[in-house]
């Protein structure tokens, strides 16, 4: 299996007034060919800056400072802001979290679609006007003439993400990074724009890196998880056994976390404590003064290793296979995990 | 739409009325009038007899009825000094004013929305900040202050462009101008840069702050993300969404260039309808200053009225609101 | 419970309490003085205004008493010496030998007491308008808003001229000009933030302490919609003076017996094409030095008061 995208220790910093923000703090990760990634994480976690990381979207004070990411065999941080630039959109696509604030609302629809094809390739309006026709299509949009001469105001926030979308497939890229891309919109259209996007990466191939903070949506939709803590990940592999097995206490904490038919009526649990400040992050593991099982070995910062086989983890005390049978019925320590009523 | 035309034109009239009554009560009800409109050389047989003739000696509701009905008729009364209808007089001057202004409009626009995008978009710069620099200067110096500089700079010490007056005029559809002749340009530099630096410097702060604003924007990001290069963002992201408020602002400001031409032109001796009020005002030509203001409130609240129906034409998401009320 | 439980019980909470001291004043000013263009601006304002106040301590020459005058030191280039052993003429002199460096020390005292009067005065009236639109709402408020709405349409510098065209010249009524052509400012100013704070809780609790109108208004209502009143005005007070000097300049401001900084550029304007361009120049700098000095410290102050800006 060759890797699509591979990336290795990403580091990309913010250097502000008060100090230097490591958002993106040792990320690594990798994804083949058509292959969907989970990239979960709480708010802060730098999921999202690693998305525009990729892209060379980080806008100042931030920068990447530090580790490779490679796209089809060539760097990406050492090719320029032009090399980016024709990937951006052609190769690599990306989704953003809310429909409302992505379309520019003085532009017409088919001025957005056409500026996107025109950006890439060499054709006649009329053709690049074709294709956002038939993307619009693609995405599910009827009455797609009359839409592609409408403004961004006049589509409700589901049918502006198909446009995104339709947007980000108009050269049906090798990668799509959808941010959150269902999180601002009503449940059922999020159900629709889940199975919309898995339909469209299996039928063209595109490999897909879904951020959120949701760990519910991508279980059931991405072949590999990340879990991102403080810039971190902390945990990688494939989704089924990552769910079934998380070997970072954090993981399994957010498995807990998400309500399930099963525990009905039970209590729900939930991580105490707050997710640290990127300014000030504890010494060592940033999870110890979360975990349950931290100790002094964790005043180290752990590697991200492979501790069962494609099992990565950055964490000394890793739940062992007989541990992590039943995650949840098994009431941590109090001090770790507290209880809350749902 | 049609009901919000209507009723943005309701509200000029109203306030064309509110300005009427205002100059009215100024001139017939707190001042003399026969002061105001009788030439002070006058002896006394001819100021009864204009009296009579004006009718100052009926009570105020007449007077007022007679003021409405002269003001329909464009007849604001007649010159002290030029024996002639002050309306005919200022209607003269009216051209050169409006090319003026026209001129500094453009000019305003032309070097400030650059600047304010250039600034904008790389605010810490040594670039922008003096371009932030400069549009404080432009902003808190006196009109007639930097245009007694520029004479100074560049007629005075220079010798490049001339001080004052309007230069060789050529006839243009039947109105003087200036802009067509070498000469006429030469004379309209300094005084049509005058006027528009103040505006230049509204324009590029205006400019500025919507630049960084937009910038900020998530479908900023997200055209960025598709691969666009800067020059489409610029150009068409970017100051598609800016141009909207700066224009709508700087079309609003075009009626206070009207009134700012009136300092420009007595420093630069520019034979427009500012220049003529000063003038009157020196030789206590009354009739001309009510009929200079009458017109000037005319025409602004007709810009004003143009420049507000232009606004929602032009932005796509005020029309909807407004179909939508 | 006893007294001295209730203390006691109280006691931790007052304790803690002198350790986070950090009013929004003190944060505002420390925030001001973090600037050092708008401190060094602030510096030379509140120099300007000393010496305008001093000016007749200060001063070489009363420039309008003709006995103190010389014609034959009339039109002396800057550093020049008197003809008849008087002192040396730094900034020169006009025609008929004033000292310009008196005069504009003079000048600067009409110029900063018709500014500061009629700013006084507009702000009087605009707060109580805009205060009792946003207070009162309804129709009272779209009547008030209407005259506002009406003036600002107009520029300043027209109603301005074609009133002191109408009156005539004098002190007293460009006074009264600049406070007719600013109080709408104020008036808008205050009312779009009295209008928020109206709609809070604290306004409904003065209510319901049954309060009287003007208590709550004056009281409880306008201290929190200061700072937006205190930027504009700055802005104004600058704004305030280039708008006399303006009118004065055209001749329409104050009279020739109490000249403003405008009204000496104006004399000196004649003089301006023959070459005497101190006679014009050196008014004209300390009246551009006072506005930008005032707007480095609008420009910070509107800084240091927008929340959005602040971390």
């Amino acid at each position: 299996m060759t890797a699509l995208l591979s990336i290795k220790d990403l580091r990309t910093y913010f250097f502000t007034d008060d100090g230097v923000v490591k958002a993106v703090d040792g990320v690594s990760f990798s994804l083949a060919r058509g292959q969907i990634l989970g990239l979960v994480g709480e708010s802060g976690s730098g999921k999202s800056v690693t998305g525009f990381s990729l892209l060379g979207l980080v806008d100042p004070p931030g920068r990447v400072v530090g580790g490779s990411i490679r796209f089809d065999g060539k760097d990406l941080l050492t090719g320029g802001e032009p090399a980016l630039r024709a990937l951006r959109g052609k190769r690599i696509a990306m989704i953003f979290q809310d429909p409302m604030m992505t379309l520019n609302p003085v532009l017409r629809i088919d001025t957005q679609m056409i500026e996107t094809v025109l950006a890439h390739d060499n054709v006649s309006r009329t053709e690049a006007l074709k294709r956002a026709r038939d993307a619009l299509v693609m995405v599910g949009i009827s009455s797609p003439d009359e839409r592609l001469q409408s403004y961004p105001h006049q589509f409700s926030g589901g049918m502006r993400q198909r446009v995104a979308i339709a947007i980000a497939m108009l050269h049906k890229p090798d990668l799509i990074i959808a941010d959150e891309p269902t999180t601002a919109l009503d449940v059922t259209i999020q159900a629709q724009i889940l199975a919309e996007v898995q339909k469209l990466c299996a039928e063209t191939g595109t490999a897909l890196i879904w951020i959120t903070h949701d760990l519910a949506i991508v279980s059931g939709l991405a072949d590999r998880l990340a879990v991102m803590y403080a810039g971190r990940v902390v945990e990688e592999g494939e989704t089924a056994r990552v769910i079934e097995r998380p070997l970072h206490p954090y993981t399994k904490g957010l498995i807990a976390s998400v309500p399930q038919g099963k525990t009905r009526g039970a209590r729900l649990q939930q991580i105490s404590g707050m997710p640290p400040s990127l300014r000030n992050l504890p010494k060592g593991c940033a999870f110890r003064p979360r975990c349950s099982r931290a100790d002094e070995a964790c005043l180290e910062e752990p590697a991200l290793e492979e501790k069962l086989p494609d099992r990565k983890t950055r964490c000394f005390h890793p739940w062992s296979l007989d541990d992590a049978r039943d995650t949840r019925r098994q009431a941590p320590s109090k001090d770790g995990m507290a209880e809350t009523t749902t | 739409m049609i009901v919000y035309i209507l009723r943005r034109i309701g509200q000029s009239l109203v306030a064309l009325a509110a300005m009427a009554i205002l100059v009215f009560i100024g001139v017939y009800a707190i001042g003399n009038p026969v002061d105001i409109l009788i030439n002070p050389e006058a002896n006394q047989a001819e100021i009864a007899a204009t009296t009579a003739r004006l009718g100052l000696d009926k009570p105020l509701w007449e007077q007022f009825a007679r003021f409405v009905a002269h003001l329909f008729q464009g007849d604001l009364g007649t010159s002290f000094v030029y024996g002639r209808p002050a309306t005919e007089i200022i209607l003269q001057r009216l051209p050169a004013t409006m090319e003026l202004a026209l001129t500094a409009l453009v000019l305003s626009l032309v070097i400030g929305v650059p600047l304010g995008v250039y600034a904008g978009l790389k605010p810490d710069s040594i670039g922008g900040r003096s371009v932030m620099a400069a549009s404080i200067l432009g902003f808190s110096l006196p009109n007639f202050w930097q245009g007694l500089l520029m004479i100074l700079i560049f007629a005075v010490l220079l010798g490049w462009l001339p001080a004052g007056g309007r230069g060789e005029t050529v006839e243009l559809l039947g109105i003087r101008v200036s802009f067509l002749t070498v000469d006429g340009l030469r004379h309209m530099i300094l005084p049509a840069l005058n006027l528009a630096l103040f505006k230049m410097s509204l324009v590029i702060r205006l400019t500025r702050a919507n630049t960084r604003e937009v910038c900020l924007q998530e479908y900023i990001k997200f055209a960025r993300a598709k691969g666009l290069s800067s020059t489409r963002i610029v150009l068409v992201h970017i100051l598609k969404n800016i141009m909207i408020p700066v224009v709508t602002i700087l079309g609003l400001e075009l009626g206070s260039m009207i009134a700012f031409a009136i300092v420009t032109e007595t420093v630069f001796a520019w034979p427009g309808m500012g220049k003529l009020l000063i003038d009157s005002i020196n030789l206590l030509d009354r009739p001309v200053i009510v009929a200079y203001l009458m017109l000037t409130v005319v025409i602004i609240v007709t810009i004003n009225l143009i420049v507000d129906l232009l606004y929602s034409a032009l932005d796509p998401r005020v029309r909807l609101s407004q179909v939508k009320s | 419970m006893s007294d001295d439980a209730f203390i006691s019980g109280l006691a931790p909470i007052a304790a803690a309490k002198p350790v986070s001291i950090d009013t929004p004043l003190r944060r505002i000013v420390r925030g001001f003085f973090e600037d050092r263009l708008a401190v060094f601006g602030l510096a030379i304002f509140i120099a300007i205004v000393l010496v305008a106040i001093f000016a007749p301590l200060i001063a070489p020459q009363n420039p309008y008493d003709l006995a103190q005058l010389d014609v034959l030191d009339g039109g002396l280039p800057p550093g020049s010496a008197s003809m008849s052993g008087g002192g040396i003429y730094y900034l020169g002199t006009d025609e008929q030998g004033r000292d310009m460096l008196s005069a504009i020390l003079y000048g600067l005292r009409i110029s900063l007491l018709v500014a500061t009067v009629s700013l006084a005065f507009a702000i009087v009236i605009g707060v109580t308008a805009g205060t009792t639109a946003a207070y009162f709402g309804g129709k009272v408020d779209s009547l008030i808003m209407r005259v506002v709405d009406l003036q600002l349409s107009f520029p300043a510098i027209l109603i301005a001229l074609i009133l002191l065209a109408l009156w005539g010249r004098g002190v007293d009524k460009v006074i009264i000009a600049l406070v007719i052509v600013q109080w709408a400012y104020y008036a808008r100013t205050v009312r779009s933030s009295a209008i928020v704070e109206a709609r809070k809780d604290y306004i409904e609790a003065a209510h319901c302490l049954a309060l009287s109108h003007s208590r709550i208004m004056f009281h409880h209502l306008l201290p929190n919609c200061l700072p937006p009143l205190i930027v504009v005005a700055t802005v104004q007070i600058a704004q305030a003076i280039a708008l006399e000097a303006t009118l004065s300049f055209l001749g329409a401001g104050v009279p020739i017996t109490e000249p403003s900084l405008g009204l000496l550029i104006a004399n000196g304007y004649n003089y301006l094409l023959s070459g005497r361009y101190w006679v014009s120049l050196f008014p004209g700098v300390a009246l551009v030095v006072t506005i930008v000095a005032i707007n480095l410290v609008g420009d910070r102050l509107r800084d240091v008061f927008n929340p959005r800006l602040q971390k």
